[in-house]
Formats: C-alpha cells, sequence, structure tokens
C-alpha cells in the first residue's frame, strides 16, 4: 500500500490521552498562558469511554488545580464515611484494628468515592472551556521522531480491512504536529514503549512492575445502602506469594463498586485473575453487600505498582511522560489519581516555561517532581509492594506497619524488583490447578457476560490489533510450558485455544478486547504486542465506572 | 436544491441499555449518546447526492436537548453544511417533531428531506410519515436505493418479499433503511472544520409547536431472563419430555 497523503495541523502542545494526567494537564496548561494551543486526544469513544478505577480519591491536585470544584459542580459526591481493612480467610475475615496506625497509607478520611470517568468527564468540560481541543474517538498510532526529537503523534488510520488494504471508506490518519508532546495513555501506553525504546528511557531503573485491576458496578437495594463504606481485603482466595486483594465501595445512588487487583508478578501460570475476582463476591463479607443486587458494568485495566524505583527518565526532545504512563501510581494507598493529575500539572509548567525559553527538552519537569509533595508520597511509599514481593502477604504487611509505625517511610534502604512480570511464571507442570467454582449467574458470572456489560466494540474489518511477534514461540514456550496463560489471565476472553486435543492453537477475538494491556505485560517471552485498533473501538464503560 | 435532514440524538448503539430502577424508563444519566444510526445513513445519502451536483446544500435539524448540538456537529463532520438545533425537553415524541419540521420546512423550502426510517431508542417509525401527512408531499420509505431523474426522485424500498419501486416527484420525503448506503467516519481534519460551521438555535416554542406529551409511559421492563438448559441422557426421555412437559409433540 502506497504512503498515504496525511493532513497535517501544528499545536503548540499534544496530548495523548484523555485521563486524570491529561486533563489536568492541559487545564493547567491554558490556565498558565491563553495563548498556548493544546490538542488532546483520545482513542476511547467518548472521555471515560476507556477509564476504570475503584476509585477513592484523594482531592488534593483537584484542589490545587481548580480550587472552586465543588461550585463547579465537579461529581465527588461520595465522602467517605467507613471503612474497614479485613484479612480474610476462606470462611471468615478479620479486621485489622487501628488503621491509621498499621497502615495510615489506606486511612481514607477526607477523600471521595467516586466514578473516575465521570471525573474525567467533567474535567473534559471544564479544560473545553479553558479552549482545549478535545477529539475524543483517535488513537495515536504512532510518535513522529525528527532528528531525534519528538515532534507530535500519527492518528490512526480509519476504515482499513482485515487484510491491511484500504477499504471504501478508508481515512487517512492525520498528522499532530506540536511543539511538546505530552504521553498520558494510562499503564502500559503503546507510543510511550515506543518512547521509551527510542530514548532509552528506562535505563538505570527498575523494571516497571504492575497490576490487573477488574471491576464491576452493581446497583443494590436501598436499604442495604450505605454511602461513603469503603472496604479493602487481603489475604484469601490468594495464596501468601500472590499480592492483591479486593474491595469494596458503596457511592452514588444505590451503586456500590466492587472490585480485585492482583500483582502480575504471581507465579502460577493456571491462575486466573478473573476468577479469583468472581469467587471473592461469594465470601460472606463481601456477598451481604452484593446479594439481592444485580450487576451492571464491568471493566478492566493494568496499573503500574513499581512506584519511585521504576519512574523512568521522564522528559526527551520534545516531550515528556505524565501520569501512569510513567507510572505515578502509590501503590500502598492504591491512588493514583492524584498523583496522575499532580504529574500532569506539573509537567504542564515544564513545558510553558520550555516554550517560552525554546528548550527542545521540558527537563525541569524532572527538577519539579522532585521538590513536589509527590516525590516525598512516593519515596515514603517505596519500600511497600517490594517488601510484599520479598516476603510474601503476611510478611508484607508487618513490614508496611513497621515502616509506617516506626520507619516512617524514611527507611535507610531502598528494596528493589528482582523480577520483570514476565518472568516470573513456573511451569504449568510445575504449579497446582485451583478449583474455581461454575458461574451462579446472580453473585458470580462467566466472561463473555462479562465483557457484554463493558459494551465492547471494535469495527470488525479492521487488522487485527494484537500482534504475535513470532507466532511459533506460542506452541513450543505459551502451550508446551505454561499452558496457555493468556487464555487465563485476559479478563476479556480475547484469547482461547482452538482444537485443544488434536493440534492446539491460539484464537485472538480482538473484538472483544477491553484494552487492559495485560498480554502486552505479562506473556512470558513478550511475544504479544498490543496496538491501538481503530479509534473509537474498545469498552464504552458506562456512568459509574 | 436543497435537502434537509434531521437527526436524533440517541443511546448509543453499543451500550446495553439498562431501565431505571423504578421502571419509568430507560437510564440516560451518563450514558454515552451518539447519532441515530439510520440518521447517519440519511446524513451519508444527503452529503454524496450533494457531492454528485445532485444537491446544492445540506442542512440538519435536530430536536432535542442542547447536547444534542454534537449530533449536529458530527452530522457537519461528514459533510452537512450547517444545522438548526430546536431546543425542547429530552426525547419529544414523533408528532411533536413532525410539527416542529414542518414549521422548518416551511422557512427552508428544501426539495427533499431524507430523514432515518426509525429511532433505535423508542423505534417508532413515525416521524417521516406524520411529516409528508402535514405537508401532503409523496413519501419513499424504507429506501435502499435513491436516484434523482429528471426532477423525480426514484426509489427503492424494502417491503415483505422483495423491493417496491416508487417514482416521486418532488418535493418528497425519504427515509433511510439499513441498505441504503455505509456511512463515512468523520475524519479528524473535517472534525475541526465542522466546529466552525454555522449552528443556529431555536426554541421549540418560538415556532408555535405545543411539544406536550401526547403519550403517557405506563412502564418499562428489561425481557425475562433466559433459563438455563439440561442435559438429558436419551433420545427417549427428550421425547418424553417435549411429550408430557413442554406438551409440543
Amino acid at each position: 500500500m502506497s504512503e498515504p497523503v496525511r493532513e497535517s495541523m501544528e499545536f503548540d502542545v499534544v496530548i495523548v490521552g484523555g485521563g486524570p494526567a491529561g486533563l489536568a494537564a492541559a487545564i493547567r496548561l491554558r490556565q498558565l498562558s491563553p495563548d498556548i494551543s493544546v490538542c488532546l486526544i483520545e482513542k476511547g469513544s467518548e472521555i471515560g469511554a476507556h477509564i476504570v478505577s475503584g476509585a477513592v480519591i484523594e482531592p488534593r491536585s483537584l484542589t490545587e488545580l481548580l480550587p472552586d470544584w465543588r461550585e463547579r459542580g465537579a461529581p465527588l459526591n461520595t465522602p467517605v464515611t467507613a471503612e474497614d481493612m479485613l484479612y480474610l480467610t476462606r470462611s471468615s475475615s478479620l479486621r485489622v484494628p487501628m488503621l491509621d496506625r498499621f497502615m495510615p497509607h489506606m486511612a481514607n478520611h477526607g477523600n471521595y468515592v467516586v466514578s473516575l470517568g465521570e471525573v474525567c468527564r467533567w474535567l473534559a468540560a471544564q479544560a473545553e472551556e479553558l479552549g482545549v481541543e478535545i477529539y475524543p474517538g483517535f488513537a495515536g498510532a504512532d510518535v513522529l521522531i525528527e532528528e531525534n526529537r519528538v515532534v507530535g503523534v500519527v492518528t490512526g488510520d480509519m476504515g482499513v480491512g482485515r487484510d491491511g488494504q484500504p477499504g471504501p471508506n478508508y481515512q487517512p490518519g492525520m498528522e499532530l504536529r506540536a511543539r511538546y508532546t505530552l504521553f498520558g495513555e494510562g499503564c502500559r501506553g503503546s507510543l510511550t514503549k515506543k518512547v521509551m525504546a527510542h530514548y532509552d528511557l528506562r535505563q538505570g531503573v527498575d523494571a516497571q512492575t504492575y497490576g490487573l485491576g477488574i471491576k464491576e458496578v452493581w446497583e443494590i437495594p436501598a436499604e442495604k445502602h450505605r454511602p461513603g463504606l469503603v472496604q479493602h481485603s487481603f489475604g484469601w482466595p490468594l495464596d501468601n506469594n500472590t499480592y492483591g486483594g479486593a474491595w469494596l465501595y458503596h457511592f452514588g445512588e444505590n451503586l456500590v463498586s466492587y472490585g480485585f487487583v492482583i500483582g502480575l508478578d504471581y507465579a502460577n501460570p493456571w491462575l486466573s485473575p478473573f476468577d479469583e475476582m468472581q469467587r471473592v463476591k461469594l465470601h460472606p463479607a463481601f456477598r451481604k453487600h452484593l446479594e439481592g443486587g444485580r450487576r451492571i458494568a464491568y471493566g478492566a485495566r493494568a496499573l503500574s505498582e513499581g512506584g519511585l524505583q521504576s519512574l523512568p527518565r521522564l522528559t526527551f526532545p520534545g516531550g515528556a511522560l505524565i501520569g501512569d504512563s510513567a507510572g505515578f501510581l502509590n501503590v500502598p494507598k492504591i491512588k493514583g489519581t492524584h498523583t496522575a493529575m499532580k504529574s500532569g500539572m506539573l509537567a504542564a509548567e515544564a513545558v510553558a516555561e520550555a516554550l517560552k525559553a525554546e528548550r527542545p527538552e521540558p527537563a525541569a519537569f524532572t527538577d519539579k517532581v522532585r521538590r513536589s509533595w509527590l516525590w516525598q508520597e512516593l519515596r515514603g511509599a517505596r519500600n511497600i509492594r517490594p517488601a510484599f514481593a520479598r516476603f510474601g502477604a503476611r510478611g508484607g504487611a508487618v513490614y508496611a506497619a513497621l515502616d509506617a509505625m516506626v520507619l516512617r517511610g524514611r527507611a535507610p534502604w531502598t528494596l528493589h524488583f528482582q523480577h520483570k512480570d514476565n518472568e516470573t511464571l513456573k511451569p504449568a507442570s510445575a504449579c497446582e490447578k485451583p478449583a474455581y467454582p461454575k458461574p451462579d449467574g446472580t453473585l458470580t458470572f462467566d466472561r463473555l457476560s462479562s465483557v457484554f456489560l463493558s459494551a465492547t466494540n471494535h469495527e470488525e474489518d479492521q487488522p487485527v490489533h494484537l500482534h504475535l511477534r513470532n507466532p511459533s514461540l506460542w506452541k513450543t514456550v505459551n502451550w508446551d510450558v505454561f499452558h496457555a496463560p493468556e487464555a487465563r489471565y485476559c479478563p476479556a476472553g480475547v484469547y482461547e485455544v482452538a482444537d485443544e486435543d488434536t493440534a492446539p492453537r491460539l484464537q485472538i477475538n480482538a473484538q472483544n478486547c477491553v484494552h487492559c494491556k495485560t498480554c502486552d505485560i505479562k506473556d512470558p517471552t513478550q511475544n504479544i504486542d498490543w496496538t491501538t485498533p481503530e479509534g473509537g473501538g474498545g469498552p464504552n464503560y458506562p456512568a459509574g465506572m | 436544491m436543497k435537502i434537509l435532514v434531521p437527526v436524533k440524538r440517541v443511546v448509543d448503539y453499543n451500550i446495553k441499555p439498562r431501565v431505571k430502577a423504578d421502571g419509568s424508563g430507560v437510564e440516560t444519566a451518563g450514558v454515552k449518546m451518539s447519532m441515530n444510526p439510520f440518521d447517519e445513513i440519511a446524513v451519508e445519502e444527503a452529503v454524496r447526492l450533494r457531492e454528485k451536483g445532485a444537491a446544492s446544500e445540506v442542512v440538519v435539524v435536530s430536536v432535542g436537548v442542547q447536547q444534542a448540538q454534537d449530533t449536529l456537529r458530527t452530522a457537519m463532520a461528514m459533510g452537512a453544511d450547517r444545522a438548526i438545533l430546536v431546543l425542547s425537553d429530552e426525547s419529544p415524541e414523533p408528532l411533536a417533531v413532525a410539527k416542529v419540521l414542518k414549521k422548518l420546512v416551511e422557512k427552508e423550502e428544501p426539495s427533499l428531506v431524507i430523514l432515518g426510517k426509525q429511532a433505535i431508542d423508542d423505534d417508532m417509525n413515525a416521524t417521516g410519515q406524520m411529516l409528508a401527512g402535514f405537508l401532503g408531499w409523496g413519501q419513499g420509505t424504507f429506501a435502499s436505493k435513491v436516484e434523482l431523474v429528471d426532477g423525480r426522485a426514484r426509489v427503492s424500498r424494502e417491503v415483505d418479499g422483495g423491493t417496491e419501486e416508487v417514482s416521486l416527484s418532488l418535493p418528497a420525503i425519504i427515509t433511510a433503511d439499513l441498505r441504503l448506503n455505509e456511512p463515512r467516519y468523520a475524519s479528524l481534519p473535517n472534525i475541526m472544520k465542522a466546529k466552525k460551521k454555522p449552528l443556529e438555535t431555536v426554541q421549540a416554542a418560538d415556532l408555535g409547536v405545543d411539544m406536550t406529551p401526547r403519550l403517557s409511559v405506563v412502564s418499562v421492563a428489561e425481557p425475562a431472563e433466559r433459563k438455563a438448559g439440561i442435559k438429558l441422557d436419551s433420545v427417549a426421555e427428550l421425547v418424553e419430555k417435549l411429550r408430557n412437559e413442554a406438551k409440543v409433540i
């Protein structure tokens, strides 16, 4: 196919990704100077369509960005009123006492239970009011690099057929050229990957480690609803060496956010994060909240759990990485919204200065981060997630309490991550298969009925957006050694083994993909490459997510 | 020649609609809304007619809430030239919409009005026909092909058991069926340009149309869930169940 003729447009700043980081950056840029032209693209069909988060958020960054957010009607309507941290065994639960002393990170006084998708839609409205141009439905497909400087991105072509040839409705992508480009694609961004590789941004830092979060929204009977109740759990059903736990938040009008996060450094290839998530609902401590309700939404997304040790170099000639694309999540707090927003705001300030001084690299971003509360916060939290990786769930919890009460985050040492998440699986033959209960159709469900609720759709006639770099590796590694772990870790049923008994082969149902990026992270040889499908494809998460 | 294309903002076709807990209707708060897919086909057809030189201007109109302007911008990104938003409450009924459209037709004097055959939210399939009745114009509904020849519109209609060809004198009403065309993507450059195209806003009341609903919704319920099947051990057992339980043989 010959090179298409692309239209091109120039902006001062192009932002890839309409999450909290990108939107906060856009708003801050226009606050600093209404002369800065800002264009933001989002691969979801609308802002918020691909946002999945718990979410209990800390309003700190929002207050710094838009001090009058209450008057502007920000959808932070459910303050946290009560909270429990539970250690689960198979049939009972122990409440962690004096949470604010043993696990001060988990204390949520002053925070709000929100739908992050709704918060993003609201932030987008604020940004548009300030003159930011927002284009949902357009994916960043490639990075433009000229003379070793990032000069913008190319949006994806539309209307390309399954065979890679332009169809009757073909529309070539557009070059969005910018003096500075900010990548706020969230965890494991596909363009972020390219930029990191091109500028070797991960040199000298720990490998990133990830988690996979799977979420459902439930509508429950009014008499059971306790707005602002926040419950977290660890322990059962995960073994001591697997990091993860469940959340349950009462919010909004009779809504409950339920979900489960699991560290993607788990070892057992038979483990299925989706089935773990389903079976926690059968535990009495969770069942009692959900019984009598109905599930109304479903979604999943990977998150970065490496924290400070895994932060890459943040800037490069022509731009910066912000939010979870860089990895600003505070893991012990299990919160990334306030840190993502803060990183976006600081990047905006650095970019505005660089624009004025005509410096190619907004390098001041790194100094600004180091001098802000964001750095202090991540520094104080830096040892907790690696302690869990090293000492297991119970040892990690003891370390976390010790860190909180004695060391107060100021330990003279820094624990490091020793493995990449794709290296931690053990051979299937060396591991035990968990016995997952069959879905009951009222509390627990299968993958396909779940994906249905995510309202996921991709134009059918387009190239498959999940590539195997080396197709032959699937049989010798994924199948022969690990027995196709992708069929279990994928929360959307994208990966299926066909003809299992005769000539097993991998079938990729790319149309189901909810864009969580887990396969790009966890595949044992990193053989799966997640690229952006046609813009507007993927989930359409409703309000509440 | 001018073409008028009415478009409706509806719950996106990818969304699984959810009935409100009190059964009063379908939840729309925070739900993704888009242009009714049949209206997209109508816009596409009008734009193609203009591109072929058979029409000179495509005007899109929507009757509804303020956010319907997003739908109109999408239509303009697809190629419509300008837009009119008639502000009213959420989900006005077809009768009221047809009355509004009649007023606009009298003002704009288009030679052709192309509508979607029905909206995917209420599935009424009525606005086009009512408008034709009010105006006394000919109508070609469920169109799968439209040709303008010698000042007449030749329309292939999808009817039970085949296709019916009608020839309409202009001005006329056409409603678009699924197979009429495959709508184009709104490209990013065209979305940018559409932001600058003219969009006029008028109040429904200023057109002198009574928008008061004539219908009342008694209740809305989701379809009953399918019950799980059972596995049987033998054909004999199946026959027994079909005969004595299902009573179908």
